[in-house]
């Protein structure tokens, strides 16, 4: 996992490396709230583009740094997701809390 | 001997969380001799990934244990049977419910089984509460012929 923080807009930008999946969580969940209370961002932005896969946990991951970004006053939005995992998202109703950005296909 | 599978293999291993992955893509690889498409994997990695999970985080809760895995093939149909020696699931209908999760506090959401339905054609779970839980599923990988042009298109997209 990598992050970017941008001052001007107060825009954390999480670029998760790594497959999520139970194993994973726990650093990343350490990793993420490590980040989000060290710039308390207004936004915090998830870029998918470099997960390959994800499951069940990356639900609780996700609402879990939702929780704490709101805590703070912030919001939450996550991007460049390859199918599968759009699918695991969309069936657990999250983005009605944190939105998916929807990426034009390219090919 | 004679199998009654087309092919068939098992796995056994230590219920250890970086174990996840590994169950995941062994799983995919085998049923790679069906030629799913990349949708098709990826259904059953997170389906397979979902039940290994459980073995480990509600099965033996931390505790070491062995998991096993069996995987089949039959024409153009994936049978995987994931099972632990753990403490049992009290009752199936309840843990089966979309959310519901004894484990929040490790933000568990609760999707495990709803995740296992809906990527999967058939699910079977049994039970017994002291003994272990065993988690059956099946997914028909469609045929060729009966592929639409949309799959292929997504085999380009995403590979």
């Amino acid at each position: 996992m990598d992050s970017e923080f941008n001052e001007l807009e107060k825009m954390l930008n999480i670029f998760i490396t790594e497959e999520i999946d139970h194993h994973t969580t726990e650093k990343l969940r350490r990793k993420m709230d490590y980040e989000i209370t060290r710039f308390m961002p207004r936004k915090v932005v998830f870029d998918f583009s470099k997960v390959s896969f994800m499951d069940s946990a990356g639900i609780g991951l996700l609402i879990g740094r939702y929780k704490l970004v709101k805590l703070i006053g912030g919001s939450c939005e996550i991007t460049h997701c390859i199918q599968s995992i759009s699918k695991v998202l969309e069936m657990s109703g999250i983005e009605k809390i944190i939105p998916i950005q929807k990426e034009e296909k390219v090919g | 001997m004679k199998s009654r599978y087309d092919n068939e293999m098992e796995l056994s291993f230590l219920s250890k969380s970086n174990n996840e992955a590994f169950a995941r893509i062994t799983v995919a690889a085998f049923a790679a001799q069906l030629d799913p498409t990349i949708e098709e994997l990826a259904d059953i990695k997170t389906a397979v990934s979902e039940a290994v999970t459980n073995c480990i985080i509600h099965g033996y809760e931390d505790t070491e244990g062995i998991i096993k895995v069996r995987a089949t093939l039959l024409d153009n149909c994936l049978e995987v049977e994931i099972s632990d020696n753990g403490k049992g699931i009290e009752d199936v209908e309840l843990a089966r419910k979309p959310l519901y999760t004894t484990k929040g506090n490790l933000e568990r959401s609760g999707m495990g089984f709803t995740i296992m339905e809906s990527f999967m054609d058939e699910v079977k779970i049994h039970s017994v509460v002291g003994i272990g839980t065993k988690v059956t599923m099946k997914k028909k990988i469609k045929k060729e012929e009966n592929k639409s042009l949309n799959d292929d298109e997504d085999v380009l997209i995403n590979t």
